[in-house]
């Protein structure tokens, strides 16, 4: 969105394909966004509003196939008539580990494991957060890690956000249930932007938040409903056995399925993570191995929300002062959105 | 060197330079995946051993690195070699090789 | 009586061969046990021994197996095993006609066309005894011929004899096989020379001889060509017993050892070494072995038994194999790898005690049944948690063993050469399991499974999940539907090629899904590559054996994949596009897949 806004602004005509109903992609599920916690709602009306000024936006697109011609591409939906453009931008965006691939930890198999984003969502809606005995729940886990860093996974990479998204989250859970005990279980604390280390401090400090470092096991589910878990408390160099009520799962993040598709028609060269592989990480960002397509946003790799916008800019900048046309009559597009 | 009046407990330090690190050199030689552990602690924490006794790979990993492997012999002969641990291991260390591995080093270097 | 000096090579060398030979097995036999020893004494005069020459027969010279591998290689090999020995059976024969002794020299038939020279024209008579005889030993030297044919296409068109890699010989055994390989030609030159000047051949020499007679001056050739005959001959005998063809006459001997029930066992001892010559180098393992797919290394047990006989054995070879068992199920001569490489393991892994004092006292608790999880299971929650369900279903009286943490089953330790250690573990698990008073035992792991039938002794029923599941509902304690997908099996190795449990795995599956195979199945089934067996090679090497499992899987594009082992689900579900599941997962369906707790208190947002 902000790609196409600022291109819109550069003079450019862009046209926004996108997959689903409705702008924004993730954006929309999120509750407050790190570090200093605004709601993500604002960021996305905001971003709406420029695209909305400068840039057509088609919705519901189910891009069936890609053509190249001379002038540029040409691309086919199910529900539109063929747009064509001189320059593609993908931002088709990632998906959430399947966290089910992890059966050890249990979700979808005992009670009262969730995902980071349903969380998320848990907190957007402002309902109670209850155990599904409907308890409140005494004891929170963060499980840090899960589909990522995780060679049983499929996924070496890091997924950048999940750590400082867990500690804003522990945070969350501390201010609305102020009785119960949160504990972080981590490999590593990746506070890597402003702002976060500062926010880890305000999680020890102010919320009592536990951090142990130690990669959990198993989760099991004990007679009562609670789940016990199995760790190393590494820094102490003991087993640690602790029983929660609640436990909430970090999900890496993957490259989406529209991220795949799209890849495929075009040709884009893809990294061992299977996430988009840029023309060149320092110099050229923003482009790939096909000349005329650009890409910006989380297919190239994790990012957060600031860091796309940023990477989106980015991109823009990289269209706007591409040959060969003239900068005026050039039409260029947006890609889809998965 | 002058005497300040006063020794250092070198009991409870990792005095490095002067330990016997030639297990770990072995070790990464001959199991590659010995240098790529982060000491998360999956391994000791899923291990089959662990549910009876003190055993911790983890700890064990990080000491053999660090050349201290007084205890190494006694602690590693309680490995069932079952598998769990490599099972999941979240950087792909070859943990039941390495076990083997520690094996023949320790034979091979005769510890005591 | 006939004599040239021309048959001194072929004579010297086979004395020298037998001579060797005799020793060789004179020693091997001597150094067996008292009980394999009086296996052999019980043996040889027993029907036994008649199995054990249909057998020499079937495999040895007509070579079943390898004919049901691929008509061309089967034919080719038989040509020569069988051709050779129909050979001298029927040169021995057709000498008794003209010799004038009763016993002669062994020379005497191998060389009958120097020494007899019939002039009677019998190309193609039949009517007379030894107008046959003319025919059967032309034809059975044309069939020898054709299949030398066979041997030369081999060489650059494997893959028509159904092997897309072929064995890479040592410089010894090339040597070998190419005195072999001359042997015949030789002796076609030799009688056809001599048939050409007294046309005492069949239809095959003598018509040769004739065209050659034309324009060579066959009677100062054929005295030559004998000798080279003889001369190759005797430089076969005599590499023979250092070359691949050991496997000739060795493994006669092990057709013979095995019906009389004797048999290589954990530990090295003769009957391995044995085993080790009796391999003809012939190949087909190559193919068939999923690491060597991956690597091109010495794990093949072509290359591997080599290494043995040689003594050049590598412990990193001898540790970089799966013991999945595929060249075991493919080889043509039955040869026991699995042993033999844990034999090696054995001796090269120091037989030290374990440290299991610590492994908890022992409490017993009646049950009629003890589930035993596994170690790898408790990494597969959801595998245990189905078994429990049926149980419960089925109002089995049930102890699960294992509930709060495994002591391994020791078949790990066994793999990797541990028999000290593994028995350590064997002799606890025992005493747990004797303590529950239980009449059956079911694992869910066959791995556990394969330790527990073949090592543990018990005197208790064992059987997998799959099995124990099958029998409840087959005594309608437990009711199955059916779930309208299509599924594929696969077989693991422990289960299938190492226990040997194909059937009850798919009767079960059948009832609930519609089941597919793969492309490779029960004994050709593919390792998943997770194997606890191999603990050299890497991670990278590892997946991609599990791509081309998991591809030979789903050729007929079942939806989902079902296994029976808790290793080999972990392994695929890391990879596979399609839901992998245990068989016990699948029959206890939605009944142990719980609503998240999103889905149960939010969902509606």
């Amino acid at each position: 969105m902000e790609a196409a806004a600022t291109l819109a602004a550069g003079g450019l005509t862009v046209t926004v394909m996108e997959k689903t109903d409705h702008l924004g992609g993730h954006l929309a599920d999120w509750y407050h966004l790190f570090p200093d916690r605004r709601p993500g709602r604002e960021v996305l009306q905001l971003l709406t509003k420029r695209v909305q000024e400068g840039a057509s936006v088609l919705l519901n697109c189910d891009v069936t196939d890609i053509e190249r011609n001379k002038e540029g591409f040409v691309i086919h939906t199910r529900q539109h008539p063929p747009v064509e453009a001189q320059a593609l931008l993908v931002a088709t965006g990632f998906d959430l580990f399947e966290v089910r691939k992890k059966e050890e930890y249990g979700y979808g198999i005992y009670d009262n494991i969730i995902t980071s984003a349903e969380l998320e969502k848990m907190l957007s809606g402002g309902q109670p957060l209850l155990t599904t005995r409907g308890t409140v729940p005494r004891r929170v886990g963060f499980v840090h890690c899960v589909g990522s860093r995780d060679a049983k996974a499929g996924n070496l990479y890091c997924s950048r956000v999940c750590c400082i998204t867990a500690v804003k989250q522990a945070i969350e859970i501390r201010e609305r249930l102020p009785q119960a005990e949160v504990f972080s279980f981590y490999m590593d604390l990746r506070m890597y932007g402003m702002g976060f280390e500062e926010l880890y401090k305000e999680a020890q400090e102010k919320w009592a938040v536990n951090f142990i470092r130690g990669r959990l096991s198993e989760a099991f589910e004990n007679q009562d409903g609670t789940l016990m878990l199995k760790v190393e408390d590494t820094l102490t160099a003991r087993p640690l056995r602790m029983n929660v009520d609640l436990l909430v799962l970090m999900a890496g993040m993957v490259p989406s399925a529209g991220t795949k598709e799209i890849s495929r028609m075009l040709g884009l060269e893809l990294e061992e993570s299977r996430f988009i592989r840029p023309r060149d990480r320092h110099m050229s960002p923003n482009r790939t191995n096909i000349p005329g397509v650009f890409i910006a946003g989380s297919c190239t790799a994790p990012m957060s929300v600031a860091d796309t916008i940023a990477d989106a800019r980015g991109a823009a900048v990289e269209i706007m002062t591409s040959p060969p046309a003239p900068l005026l009559e050039r039409r260029g597009e947006k890609g889809v959105r998965s | 060197m002058i005497n300040f009046g006063y020794t250092i407990n070198t009991d409870r330090q990792i005095d490095y330079d002067n330990n016997d690190r030639r297990i770990a050199a072995f070790l990464s030689e001959h199991e590659p995946t010995f240098r790529i552990c982060i000491s998360c602690g999956t391994c000791t924490a899923t291990c089959s051993a662990g549910n009876f006794t003190y055993f911790n790979l983890r700890e064990m990993i990080v000491m053999l690195k660090r050349g201290e492997t007084r205890q190494l012999k006694e602690d590693v002969t309680k490995c069932m070699l079952c598998g769990k641990c490599q099972m999941a291991c979240p950087r792909g260390v070859n943990t039941r090789n390495l076990i083997l591995s520690i094996h023949r080093a320790i034979e091979r270097f005769e510890q005591p | 009586m006939s004599f040239d000096f021309f048959v001194l090579p072929f004579f010297l060398g086979l004395l020298a061969l037998l001579a060797m030979l005799g020793v060789r097995y004179g020693r091997w036999i001597k150094g067996m046990d008292a009980a394999d020893k009086a296996l052999i004494r019980d043996g040889i005069w027993s029907a036994r021994s008649l199995g054990a020459l249909k057998e020499v027969f079937m495999e040895s010279l007509l070579h079943r197996k390898m004919f049901k591998r691929n008509i061309l290689l089967g034919y080719m090999h038989m040509s020569f095993a069988f051709g050779w020995f129909m050979l001298i059976l029927t040169g021995n024969i057709e000498s008794r006609i003209y010799s004038k002794v009763h016993v002669n020299p062994p020379y005497y038939p191998i060389f009958l066309k120097f020494f007899v020279h019939d002039k009677r024209v019998m190309t193609f008579e039949l009517t007379s005894v030894p107008g046959v005889f003319r025919f059967l030993m032309d034809l059975f030297l044309a069939l020898i011929l054709s299949g030398l044919v066979l041997a030369f296409i081999k060489r650059a068109y494997s893959n028509w004899f159904g092997l897309k890699r072929t064995t890479h010989h040592t410089l010894f055994d090339r040597m070998a096989i190419t005195t072999l390989w001359l042997v015949f030609p030789l002796r076609l030159l030799a009688e056809s020379f001599t048939a050409g000047q007294y046309l005492g051949g069949g239809f095959l020499t003598n018509h040769l001889g004739m065209f050659f007679a034309r324009f060579l001056p066959v009677e100062h050739l054929s005295y030559p060509a004998w000798w080279a005959y003889s001369i190759a001959l005797g430089i076969f005998f005599v590499t023979l017993p250092y070359s691949r063809f050991m496997h000739i006459p060795t493994e006669v001997l092990l057709i013979f050892l095995r019906h009389w029930g004797v048999k290589a066992k954990k530990e090295f001892n003769n009957v391995s070494e044995i085993e080790v010559y009796s391999c003809p180098r012939c190949g087909v393992c190559l193919d068939t072995c999923q690491v060597f797919a991956v690597k091109q290394n010495g794990t093949p047990p072509v290359y591997y038994l080599r290494s043995i006989r040689e003594n050049k054995i590598s412990e990193e070879v001898t540790y970089d194999c799966l013991l999945c068992g595929r060249c075991e199920a493919f080889c043509p001569v039955g040869i026991d790898n699995n042993l033999l490489r844990q034999s090696q393991r054995i001796k090269l892994m120091s037989q030290v005690d374990g440290s299991y004092g610590y492994l908890p006292a022992i409490n017993g608790q009646a049950a009629e049944v003890a589930y035993f999880a596994g170690c790898m299971t408790h990494l597969t929650p959801q595998i245990w948690r189905a078994v429990v369900t049926l149980f419960d279903q089925a109002g089995v009286r049930y102890r699960f063993v294992d509930k709060d943490g495994t002591v391994c089953c020791g078949r790990p330790l066994m793999m990797a050469g541990n028999v000290t250690r593994a028995r350590q573990l064997i002799n606890h698990n025992k005493e747990t399991i004797r303590n529950t008073a239980c009449t059956t035992l079911v694992t869910s792991c066959p791995i556990c499974y394969k330790i527990f039938r073949e090592e543990y002794d018990f005197g208790i029923e064992v059987l997998h999940h799959s099995q124990y599941l099958l029998r409840l509902q087959q005594e309608d304690r437990l009711t199955l539907s059916h779930s309208g997908m299509t599924v594929v099996y696969h077989d693991p190795c422990e289960l299938g090629r190492g226990s040997g449990v194909y059937d009850e795995p798919r009767q079960l599956l059948r009832q609930i899904a519609t089941l597919t195979e793969g492309a490779d199945s029960r004994e050709e089934a593919l390792c998943c590559g997770g194997s606890l067996g191999n603990t050299e090679i890497s991670n990278t090497q590892r997946d991609e054996i599990t791509v081309r499992t998991l591809n030979s899987l789903l050729v007929n594009h079942p939806e989902a994949i079902i296994t029976a082992c808790p290793l080999c689900k972990k392994t695929f579900a890391k990879q596979a596009e399609v839901p992998v599941m245990d068989i016990a997962e699948m029959l206890a369906g939605k009944k142990i897949l719980r609503d998240t707790m999103f889905d149960v208190r939010f969902s509606k947002f």
